[in-house]
């Protein structure tokens, strides 16, 4: 599991490699090279300025030679310092290649992890999406990645660092003294261990105070939201009461983590500089000795201040790397999920010929079949009218239509072909359905029809707008179509989303139409005025309507009325009302209204 | 609208609210004066250790004499300790000041908005709210205590340094210093800059976050539409922008330290130079050249950290000006002295002084516009008598929530006055009548925490007996048994764990509970199962019983009980009178009724 999950970095993190060599050489680079400069330092003090033998390597000292010797460098000391700030420059230069490129890796996968979770998401089934949870999904997709991008872009490069530098000082400070070495290190491993055990152990106090800061903010939200109920139960007072425990719960948590770090970088500072003080004490009483030279002992306090950092976080870091292991796992179990079948390389048959269910059964959860046994047919071009109770399957069926789901057992066609052999991206084109609750996306109303057919024309736009009864409603907006829907922009009312998203799939101009109870939330003028546009425009495409109006239903060439799953009646109008049954009761109703109306009106 | 206005950062300092803001910093004078010392003492220490190390090489290295090396040993290990203190004290005291900063703010903040009217969070998002009294908040607390701390070490590290330089050499120190004014020049300008392309990438990363939120909640329609493609390459679009300026920003800051450290250098390398020859020509000692280096080196540090501050200063400063505009935004609807005076305010009421209310209400004469210009009643006058029962009817935007609105004084009438028991209701406080006004609203909203809370939240003193008495009486207390810790079931935030029908039953059951002589009830019209429509209807008409009420109702069973009916279309009353009379005037409201009729008897028969 564990090596899994970093697997899966590994994967990713493709194309991006060669940066985050080139950024891991820099930091190589910088770390070794930015031991440098205290050496110039030593060297110049030592043995140019004061009267020490060289103690460098040969290399150093056949540079020292060629450049003139010690007599010439100490009448021209400005070399010494140019080779400092040269040093420096290149320090600088690694420094910055470091920076952009591991920026530019850890960002770029970052960026392919996005990419990939939005595009799994997208493509998973319908089905998934039923049951998602929002909120869960969203805080993988932004906060795990955060974390993950956090550690990609600076905890691994900072590692790195730390251990380069490590080892790089190790090796310079051994060479110049091994006893000093051991004094400079003591404490080291200590202040690593320290380090790594606090922020383990701190994480539970980070995370109470975290918990408090959301207990805070959920009775603000909930304050604001419900102003209104607060304000008419007069209860101010309470709330300021309420807030207040909050807000001191949450600010108690915080001087109580406050204190614990302050307490950690107080002790950790006394251990460090504790440490800077050995190495100077013992190091003064070894160059009065003459066992070390005052250069050595300069370069010595220089690295240790070099260390010392590095060393604190990198226990920080290691401590943080569960987070990140945990972060990768999370992000891996969506991505993970089994992606929907498209049927790439299924039929493309024409789709406005006859369409037909035989003994059609279809389940969401094993053993509890919602359509049991459908069996109907359909001519090409025919309007068909679906009535029955919540949860009686009828949304069920026609979801079906559109490859949604897949029936269990059965057959349905389409113009003599099985369905489930046809390509279903083509499938979803030809098959256009308008969902009860749409959603609209938060771009423009003009984006918003033309989703699905990006080089739609206004003239086609308006069109499909009018049909769906909403063009005049939205001509009445400030900004026309060109204003925002949704949060940042307008909010529509739930009958005028239903149009919109009406007329989104009317321009795809499709051979099969669905609406699943796709006007509940228009009234019923509006509704016959859609209808009727509809009927006009849409001549010969075969057509499916969920409603719960009578009047609507009625006009159908064919209405089939369901119940528990199956189909219980099917026909035309005049069949149907020649029936007994749920069909005749309703329409009943209509020419009932007149008297129960009168009724009603003389038992008020 | 304020949330447009929105400025992340603002260039020139704005003394007035930097005034304003002592205020609230006052209190921490003391706190702030130790840390001040805390940190002077700190920044001092800085200085002294290369004078330290200087002492320790020109007197025991040099001379070879170690007689006094475990005097000095010691008096360095009283210093470590001294500034271990040192930093604990100032993270101590930096840490209690934004603490205590931010908390008092908030506690402002908080009972501002308490106090504020409905027509400023008719203009104001709740997410906007959220972010001032949050992140805004958080950051000028943090902003104020921990620039205090940089400024000040920075600040002593940097002139410290300065005299101690000055004083051993002055002519060094000028020559090591060179660099300095135009490292100062650049820090300005990177972290400026190094600011604001951070800025801009949590801009857009808060866009993908949104992006994330539609892809996911929209891939139904996606699925249905074939988008996948198309979503993915906009989707695509966002990322790469994400990364274009996460790389410019990252860049720019890997630029700019790189810039500080070879500057830097020059300054070391110009004290090694002029040092080192000041050695050779024995004018100054081996010691004094070690500890000019270690303050050239130890200079770049604190520049750093003023540049910085300068930069976040400007953010703290909008933040600021966000935060201080929303406390100092004054409510709309006030109560005036005197009526404090007798009624005492929202926080304090005089209940003593409180008249008994009886639930006559009058509107006389009442225009209302929100909007100037925009009239949304004109002239209303309405008579109710206490225990009258009132059935707002027309279409979304006739008016009906607005007369509701004025009847709560939510809103004040721009014309006209509205009398409740035959007195203006501005000569009686806000409080007084909310308390009087039972408000049902059509989306029950729930606090977090037990039904029993929420139903309580009608009548804070209320009895166990007296709470389960209320839920009774609406219905509810069957459900709120079958559930698994009864009455002290969790409701979820904002009573997620709960239907919809629930919600509404235990909001009854709250109204019911505080008693109130006038009753607004905001019928929903959701459709519902009817067995739960039932019992809510069994309920309103529990809660309507022998009180004056107001209903903006959506079922006909609700409309025809009541004692009169309102029919309003643009903000005028178009027809008046019980169910019987308007039926028979055959005019707007017996369209109205037949056509609902019809959808009603529609639905309850495919319900079954």
């Amino acid at each position: 599991m564990e090596d899994k999950n970093w697997g899966y970095l590994w994967k990713v993190s493709k194309g991006n490699r060669m940066l985050y060599v080139g950024a891991i050489i820099s930091m190589a680079l910088t770390a070794v090279l930015s031991l440098l400069p205290p050496l110039v330092i030593s060297i110049t003090v030592d043995s140019i300025i004061g009267d020490e033998p060289f103690t460098a390597s040969p290399i150093v000292v056949s540079m020292i030679h060629r450049l003139g010797g010690k007599s010439v460098l100490a009448q021209n000391l400005w070399i010494c310092g140019l080779a400092l700030v040269i040093l420096n420059i290149f320090i600088g230069l690694f420094n910055f290649t470091r920076g952009k490129w591991s920026a530019q890796a850890a960002e770029g996968i970052a960026r392919n992890i996005r990419n990939n979770l939005y595009d799994h998401l997208q493509r998973l089934p319908y089905d998934e999406h039923v049951k998602a949870e929002t909120g869960d999904l969203i805080q993988r997709c932004t906060s795990d990645v955060e974390t993950t991008r956090r550690f990609l872009a600076m905890q691994l490069v900072e590692m790195g660092r730390a251990i380069v530098l490590l080892a790089a000082s190790l090796y310079f400070m051994l060479s110049l003294s091994v006893k000093m070495t051991f004094v400079s290190i003591a404490v080291i491993p200590i202040i690593f261990l320290f380090s790594f055990i606090f922020f383990s152990k701190i994480k539970k106090a980070f995370k109470e105070a975290d918990e408090a800061e959301g207990r805070l903010s959920t009775v603000l939200q909930e304050n604001l939201t419900g102003i209104r109920v607060v304000r008419a139960f007069g209860r101010q007072a309470y709330e300021a009461r309420k807030f207040d425990e909050k807000n001191t719960e949450y600010t108690n948590l915080w001087y109580r983590l406050n204190t614990i770090m302050a307490l950690y970088w107080s002790s950790s500072d006394l251990l460090a500089m504790g440490q800077i003080g050995a190495v100077l004490v013992l190091g003064v009483y070894w160059a009065a000795l003459g066992e070390i030279t005052l250069g050595t002992l300069m370069a010595f306090m220089s690295y240790e201040w070099m260390l010392l950092w590095p060393v604190r976080q990198l226990g920080r870091i290691l401590s943080d790397m569960g987070r990140t292991q945990v972060s990768l796992g999370r992000i891996k179990e969506i991505l993970e999920k089994p992606l929907e079948d498209m049927n790439e390389d299924g039929l493309t048959p024409p789709m406005d010929g006859d369409i037909e269910f035989r003994n059609v059964y279809f389940e969401y959860e094993q053993g509890k079949p919602v359509l049991k046994d459908v069996s109907f047919k359909v001519k090409g071009g025919q309007t068909v009218a679906i009535l029955g109770s919540t949860g009686s399957g009828k949304s069920s069926l026609v979801h079906l239509l559109q490859g949604l789901y897949d029936y269990n057992k059965g057959s349905v066609t389409i113009g003599g072909v099985e369905l489930r052999d046809i390509d279903k991206r083509y499938l979803r084109r030809q098959v256009g359905i308008v969902l009860q609750e749409p959603f609209l996306f938060s771009k423009t109303i003009k984006e918003n029809i033309a989703l699905a057919k990006l080089d739609a024309s206004d003239k086609e736009i308006y069109k499909a707008a009018s049909i769906a009864a909403v063009h005049d409603v939205i001509k009445e907006f400030e900004r026309g179509y060109d204003t925002t829907v949704g949060e940042r922009g307008v909010t529509l009312s739930g009958g005028q989303k239903q149009r919109v998203a009406m007329a989104r799939t009317l321009i795809l101009d499709s051979s099969i139409l669905i609406f699943d109870d796709s006007l509940s939330a228009v009234d019923t003028e509006t509704d016959n005025a859609i209808r009727q546009a509809l009927s006009e425009h849409s001549k010969g495409v075969t057509t499916f309507i969920i409603s719960h109006r009578i009047t609507t239903i009625s006009q159908a060439d064919i209405i089939l009325v369901m119940e528990d799953g199956r189909i219980v009646q099917s026909g035309t109008h005049e069949e149907l009302l020649s029936q007994e049954g749920m069909y005749r009761r309703i329409w009943s109703i209509q020419n009932a209204l007149e008297e129960e109306l009168e009724k009603n009106l003389a038992l008020s | 609208m304020s949330a447009l206005k929105e400025q992340e950062y603002s260039k020139s300092i704005d003394f007035g609210l930097w005034k304003d803001l002592f205020k609230y910093i006052k209190p921490y004078r003391n706190r702030i004066i130790a840390l001040i010392v805390v940190m002077m003492g700190s920044g001092g220490i800085d200085v002294i250790f290369p004078l330290m190390n200087r002492y320790a090489i020109d007197n025991f290295i040099v001379t070879g004499r170690l007689d006094k090396l475990w005097v000095f040993a010691g008096i360095y290990a009283g210093l470590v300790a001294l500034q271990a203190i040192n930093v604990y004290f100032f993270i101590y005291f930096a840490g209690r000041i934004e603490m205590s900063l931010s908390y008092d703010i908030r506690k402002a903040g908080f009972k501002r908005l308490q106090e504020l009217s409905f027509s400023y969070y008719d203009k104001t998002s709740v997410g906007w709210l959220m972010a001032r009294m949050t992140s805004d908040v958080e950051r000028l607390g943090a902003t104020i205590a921990w620039s205090l701390v940089d400024l000040t070490w920075g600040g002593t590290a940097m002139v410290g340094g300065l005299i101690a330089m000055l004083y051993m050499n002055w002519k060094l120190a000028l020559i090591s210093l060179a660099v300095v004014p135009f490292l100062g020049v650049i820090s300005i300008y990177f972290q400026k800059r190094i600011l604001g392309s951070y800025r801009i990438v949590r801009r857009t990363n808060s866009r993908i976050t949104g992006a994330f939120n539609e892809g996911i909640m929209g891939a139904k329609t996606t699925k249905t539409l074939v988008r996948e493609e198309e979503n993915l390459k906009e989707f695509k679009a966002l990322t790469g922008e994400m990364h274009t300026s996460s790389v410019r920003a990252a860049v720019f800051s890997s630029i700019y330290f790189p810039i500080v450290i070879a500057m830097g250098s020059i300054g070391t390398a110009l004290a090694l130079w002029f040092g080192g020859r000041g050695v050779l020509l024995q004018t100054i000692g081996f010691g004094t050249l070690s500890a000019f280096i270690s303050y050239v080196t130890q200079f770049f540090g604190p520049i750093n950290e003023l540049a910085r501050i300068i930069a976040e200063f400007q953010n703290a400063q909008a933040s600021a000006e966000r935060v201080m505009a929303m406390i100092n935004t004054e409510p709309d609807i006030v109560d005036r002295p005197e009526v404090i005076e007798k009624y005492g305010t929202e926080f304090e009421p005089r209940h003593d002084n409180w008249e008994e209310i009886k639930g006559d209400i009058t509107f006389k004469d009442v225009s209302f516009s929100y909007k100037e210009g925009e009239e949304v009643l004109e002239n209303f006058s309405l008579d109710v008598k206490r225990g009258e029962s009132i059935a707002l009817v027309g279409e979304t935007g006739s008016g009906k929530s607005t007369i509701v609105n004025l009847l709560c004084r939510f809103y004040e009438p721009v014309e006209g006055l509205i009398l409740i028991d035959g007195v203006d209701y501005r000569e009686r406080s806000q409080l007084w009548l909310q308390s009087n006004i039972g408000y049902v609203l059509q989306s029950p909203h729930l606090f977090s925490g037990t039904i029993r809370d929420n139903i309580r939240y009608g009548r804070l003193d209320a009895t166990d007996e007296e709470v389960i008495e209320a839920a009774k009486l609406v219905n509810a207390h069957d459900f709120i048994m079958k559930m698994e810790d009864g009455y002290d079931s969790e409701v979820g935030e904002g009573g997620s764990m709960l239907s919809t029908g629930e919600k509404q039953l235990i909001s009854f059951a709250r109204a019911i509970l505080a008693d109130p002589r006038i009753l607004v009830l905001d019928e929903a019209t959701s459709s519902i199962d009817t067995e739960t429509e039932q019992m809510i209807q069994y309920a309103i008409n529990k809660l309507l019983e022998g009180r004056t009420s107001f209903i903006i109702a959506h079922r006909l069973s609700t409309i025809r009980s009541a004692d009169r009916i309102l029919v309003i279309k643009d903000g005028q009353m178009i027809e008046e009178g019980n169910h019987r009379e308007l039926m028979k005037q055959g005019g707007y409201y017996y369209r109205l009724y037949t056509n609902q009729f019809r959808e009603e008897q529609e639905l309850s028969i495919l319900k079954v």
